[in-house]
């Protein structure tokens, strides 16, 4: 990376909002000066009294948060770490890392304004840019010191929240969601692990966060996206998440083409202990990701969460057994990725569907995506490394399908599921996915290039990039 | 003096240094070695890739011994790690010209 291009993300990073650090006073809060306790909106993040919060469900969203961070760092980092082959492990670890840093500011600066807040049903509007008017002013303290100004004393003893979880603070669902905008582009890492550049992976994952994550998740979770408004379901992020990195991982993988030597020399995982390890955390995590999308401590957080178990657990014996029937042998990387596969097709299911449901869901994640791993992998060509859309993109896919099928009108409060509407989100992420995706990869390969040279993928990208390895 | 080299299965390790210290032996080397004999590799899959692994890990173990001794210890070595599949191992026997105990300088017999 040149020092130019360097310098220039450091002060996209960097740039100062006028408003950022002067006290926050949104206008949204000058109307609510009456004493009556105001209703908090359904359409756009509001001011409420800070006795309105809802601590069960306070507590809940801070623990799940924790949680779904774990997923990546260092869930994620060590089922990956653990497939590479020794000397490229700290270059995959640090990879997950680095985009949970790199993410976490582009988020405070401008991703979750555009994810989640109201603006056109494509991408949302830029009221909350570096956290603008996510404010929380404590009663007393607050009152002595400024009691002179009107407009801090409108909001003296309040909290905002988000229209999409109104009984806890916007810090906690904003900071929630961040961990989600951060796990998903780490997804995509196994697509193109132990090739591509480290400047290049900072520099797509930068531009891919904004303008490919921020705008799915508008359309699909804040309730003025054209997919929410559509009825499209997906508790969890299933689409979101899961079918959108796991498309971002297929262009990456056709962009960056195959490692050197692929099908000539051993590419064997170096170390499954780690790799079991960061699935089980992954799975641990989950708790968060699924039961927390409840976005409260609630019935339904406990039906997401019962949901979660049944379908991985079913998922990774379906994956066992199909591989124990094929190759042999039950192989322990088969049942780690066969429970990550079921994680990923219950997510967008796991608020809508009941456990008997879940049992197929998780079947038919554990079959298809053995199948997509092993013999569509093989059968395409592409180096998908490490089956970041064989078992993300396909296990996504097949969730998000199969929530419409099952969806219980019980469960959601009336809305019923239908295939055809799941079909349209899956089908638009899909393509504006792969397209953008590609897009930026190719600007990207252009500028300053996508892959190491091949005496550097030879060595290792751990001596190669960072200047270090392991023992 | 004879300088006693024994690839053999790594779990037999154990039970082979037990039964030359009982023969009186006073020194072994032991070193994790990787190659192929008629066993050849294995087939390792993962995730539907096969990766065929040529060289297979083993134990070396080096023995120098007096002359006297040297039958013998061949013998307890193939007694101990034969399990009278393919990948046993081989024992390589070679004459010994010197041996010198490096602390006291002693030379042959008397540093073994």
């Amino acid at each position: 990376m040149t020092t130019l291009s360097r310098s220039l993300l450091f002060v996209l990073l960097a740039l100062p909002a006028p408003l950022a650090w002067a006290d926050p006073l949104p206008a949204a809060v000058s109307a609510a000066a009456s004493t009556a306790p105001p209703a908090p909106s359904t359409t756009e993040p509001s001011v409420i009294l800070n006795s309105q919060i809802n601590s069960g469900d306070t507590a809940w969203m801070l623990a799940s948060m924790a949680l779904v961070l774990m997923m990546t760092v260092p869930g994620l980092a060590l089922f990956y770490g653990g497939m590479v082959r020794k000397k490229n492990v700290l270059a995959t670890l640090m990879q997950s890392f680095a985009i949970t840093c790199l993410v976490t500011l582009l988020w405070y600066v401008i991703g979750y304004s555009l994810a989640f807040t109201p603006g056109t049903p494509y991408i949302g509007g830029v009221s909350r840019l570096f956290r603008n008017g996510v404010i929380y002013i404590k009663d007393v303290a607050a009152a002595a010191a400024t009691k002179d100004t009107p407009a801090v004393a409108a909001v003296i003893g309040k909290v905002s929240v988000s229209h999409l979880g109104v009984t806890i603070p916007e810090t906690v669902y904003a900071m929630f969601q961040l961990t989600f905008a951060i796990i998903t582009p780490a997804l995509i890492c196994g697509a193109f692990a132990e090739r591509m550049k480290f400047s290049a992976m900072l520099w797509f994952m930068a531009i891919w966060s904004i303008i490919v994550y921020a705008p799915i998740a508008h359309w699909m979770w804040e309730p003025g996206g054209w997919g929410a408004t559509a009825g499209v379901l997906d508790f969890a992020g299933g689409t979101v998440v899961h079918i959108n990195s796991g498309i971002a991982a297929l262009a990456c993988a056709l962009a960056l083409g195959k490692r050197v030597g692929l099908n000539k020399e051993p590419m064997a995982p170096h170390n499954l202990v780690l790799t079991v390890i960061g699935a089980s955390l992954l799975w641990v995590g989950w708790f968060g990701f699924n039961a927390g999308s409840a976005v409260a401590a609630d019935g339904r957080a406990g039906m997401a969460m019962a949901v979660t178990q049944i379908a991985t657990a079913a998922a990774a014996l379906a994956w066992m057994f199909m591989e124990w029937t094929i190759k042999r042998k039950p192989s322990v990387l088969g049942i780690a990725s066969g429970a990550v596969a079921g994680l990923v097709a219950i997510t967008p299911a796991s608020g809508f569907v009941m456990p008997t449901p879940a049992v197929i869901i998780g079947i038919a994640a554990g079959v298809i995506c053995f199948l997509a791993a092993t013999s569509l992998k093989k059968a395409l060509g592409y180096d998908d490394s490490l089956d970041a859309f064989g078992v993300h993109c396909i296990g996504g896919t097949v969730g998000a399908l199969l929530t419409g099928v099952f969806a219980s009108a019980a469960l959601d409060g009336g809305q019923a599921g239908s295939v055809v509407t799941q079909l349209k989100g899956v089908l638009a992420t899909l393509v504006y996915g792969f397209v953008v995706s590609y897009l930026i990869l190719k600007v990207i390969d252009v500028t300053i290039g996508l892959r190491v040279t091949e005496e550097e993928e030879r060595e290792g990208l751990d001596v190669s990039l960072h200047g270090e390895h392991v023992e | 003096m004879k300088l006693i080299t024994a690839i053999v299965r790594t779990h037999k390790l154990d039970e082979v240094r037990e039964a030359v210290g009982d023969l009186g032996v006073s020194g072994v080397t032991v070193t994790e070695v990787r190659g192929f004999g008629r066993q050849r590799g294995h087939t390792e899959v993962y995730r539907g890739a096969e990766y065929v692994v040529e060289f297979v890990p083993k134990t070396k173990i080096e023995i120098a011994v007096a002359d006297t001794l040297a039958e013998r210890v061949i013998e307890a070595i193939s007694t101990t790690a034969r399990t009278g599949k393919v990948g046993d191992g081989k024992i390589f026997v070679v004459d010994l010209e010197q041996v010198v105990r490096i602390r006291t300088g002693e030379r042959d017999a008397s540093a073994l």
